[in-house]
């Protein structure tokens, strides 16, 4: 079967490479690279000072980027979209500057086993300096994680829970909903890392009860260092700045400063505007393709591959066994192979995968694995796609040796 | 040399059946190597009496290529003094870095297969473990 929305991937079009690998980052259609392309060559200036046209059509074209983003994840409010460079960034910034200023000694801050680096290591940080207690959500072996788990872990002692919304490892959706709904009980606020989420399915922070929600333009087809941290205002208000300096500012004196309204407070210095523009492009072209088409497509690639690599007896998947439950996120090993060298011999076939410990250590060792290989799907990939990748893993343990 | 002949030819059988991949008895020297990032882990020992590597063996996990390398190297070193060692790991990073001459590249013998590892960045430092580890315990014994 064809797929039509490959007709706007060059990248794509250029050979037979596989590329499942999507969950590290995303391919960009061409509607995306042209409106970067018309930002530089028709309105490039630094946005938000100028008093001329070109810096008032990039301001403009910025901010409409982030009432697309508002849009997009379902905020209340386009000034609760704050700018940052990728996911690692907005979660840095909610650490640096709620964590850091509102958490204190005796707090809890509940984190689960299976975030990626860039959710862990932030909070591993306030929780050193302010002397809050990391805890952990434990998950089944599935990767799901219980209400039991839930309930004994989120307690009146829990001021923070920050959960990843879709593990990028094993695909499975956190019951992100009901994890707000028992924090909020307890007082607690809630930041969903929605890095693997967003590019995959409708997104409502308001619905979803997430206080911050971070998220990565590169993964959902835009450009690479855009990202944004959702938070509801009043706690946008309330926040110290993360960075200061220029664009950030209401007034300044010698020795002191009163910063700018909310989100500008947040964006310090030269923001990146054809991003922003690029990132537009990007949530526009998914609206068109659909959310219920790409589950579709993806929930079909899925089930294909896994069914294929399910018949080869010497291949373990990690997580649920249920296709429908892994976002086009397969991880998987092979009997005897390790999957630097897995993934060497793919790369020697045009097939892009990741392999190693994708960014998260802790749940590697909860799976009791060293390291795994990663396929990951997206709309534009197709059946044949999955038959060719399918063949050529049946064929990995010749090459090395096997 | 194609990745995959590669593999076939030269790494799959240091891999799979290494020659020196035991435990010695009577180690005068003890190093464990790592690359954090992928995981592979050399228990490297080594017997050297005299100035010379009498005997040599590893232990450890990763992937193929670390695991072949280490095997390879310990071929070449084995019966070799502290400082022939240590030009033969100069060459071989030298090698990786694609700045060994051809005649010094065939002193690795099969060792040399590995060369193509620099191309691919993200391989070197499998390629390069056993080595490294290797190196570290010759330098600090000639420190002493």
């Amino acid at each position: 079967m064809t797929n039509s929305y490959r007709e706007d991937f060059p990248i794509l079009l250029r050979d037979d490479t596989i590329y499942f690998d999507n969950a590290a980052t995303s391919q960009r259609p061409r509607q995306v690279t042209e409106a970067m392309r018309r930002f530089d060559e028709t309105c490039n200036a630094n946005p938000m000072r100028g008093l001329y046209r070109w810096s008032i059509e990039a301001t403009e074209q910025y901010e409409q980027a982030r009432s697309d983003a508002a849009e997009l994840i379902g905020a209340a409010d386009s000034r609760e979209i704050v700018f940052t460079r990728n996911t690692t960034e907005s979660i840095n910034l909610a650490a640096y500057s709620y964590g850091l200023n509102f958490l204190k000694e005796g707090d809890e801050i509940v984190v689960s086993v299976m975030e990626h680096h860039s959710n862990l290591l932030p909070w591993q940080m306030v929780s050193r300096q302010t002397g809050a207690r990391l805890v952990f959500l434990e998950p089944e072996a599935d990767g799901t994680l219980t209400e039991q788990e839930l309930l004994s872990k989120i307690t009146p002692r829990t001021r923070l829970v920050a959960i990843g919304h879709v593990s990028n490892v094993l695909g499975v959706t956190n019951p992100v909903k009901r994890i707000a709904e028992i924090a909020h009980q307890n007082g607690a606020l809630v930041l969903v890392d929605g890095a693997q989420s967003t590019p995959h399915m409708p997104v409502n922070v308001q619905e979803l009860g997430a206080d911050f929600y971070a998220f990565s333009g590169h993964k959902m087809l835009g450009p690479m260092g855009i990202g944004a941290l959702y938070a509801r205002k009043e706690l946008l208000e309330e926040m110290p700045p993360f960075l200061s300096g220029g664009e950030m500012i209401e007034y300044v004196s010698r020795e002191s400063a009163t910063y700018a309204e909310i989100p500008h407070k947040f964006e310090a210095g030269t923001v990146n505007a054809s991003g922003a523009a690029g990132l537009s492009a990007a949530i526009h072209y998914l609206k068109n393709v659909g959310f219920y088409t790409i589950r579709e497509t993806e929930e079909r690639l899925t089930a294909r591959l896994m069914k294929g690599l399910q018949e080869l007896p010497y291949i373990t998947i990690y997580g649920s066994q249920d296709s429908k439950k892994h976002c086009g996120i397969v991880t998987f090993n092979i009997e005897g192979c390790h999957p630097h060298d897995v993934a060497s011999v793919l790369d020697s076939e045009q097939v892009a995968i990741r392999a190693g410990h994708h960014c998260a250590q802790p749940l590697m060792k909860f799976l009791g694995v060293g390291s795994t290989a990663r396929a990951s799907l997206y709309f534009y990939n197709t059946e044949e796609e999955v038959d060719r990748f399918l063949d050529k893993i049946s064929k990995v343990r010749g090459w090395l040796g096997y | 040399m194609e990745l995959k002949t590669l593999y076939r030819e030269i790494v799959n059988e240091h891999n799979l059946h290494p020659e020196h991949k035991h435990d010695l008895e009577n180690p005068t020297m003890v190093l464990e190597g790592v690359n954090p990032s992928c995981g592979d882990d050399i228990n490297l020992q080594l017997r050297i009496r005299d100035g010379v590597i009498e005997d040599a063996a590893f232990n450890g996990s990763g992937c193929a290529i670390s695991q072949a390398s280490a095997d390879m190297m310990i071929d070449l070193i084995l019966g070799k003094s502290e400082e022939e060692a240590l030009r033969l790991a100069q060459i071989f990073m030298g090698m990786i870095q694609g700045t060994a001459t051809e005649e010094e590249i065939e002193e690795l013998d099969e060792a040399a297969a590995l060369q193509d590892i620099a191309h691919m960045p993200a391989r070197v430092k499998c390629a390069v473990l056993g080595w490294r580890t290797m190196r570290e315990m010759v330098e600090k014994l000639e420190g002493e």
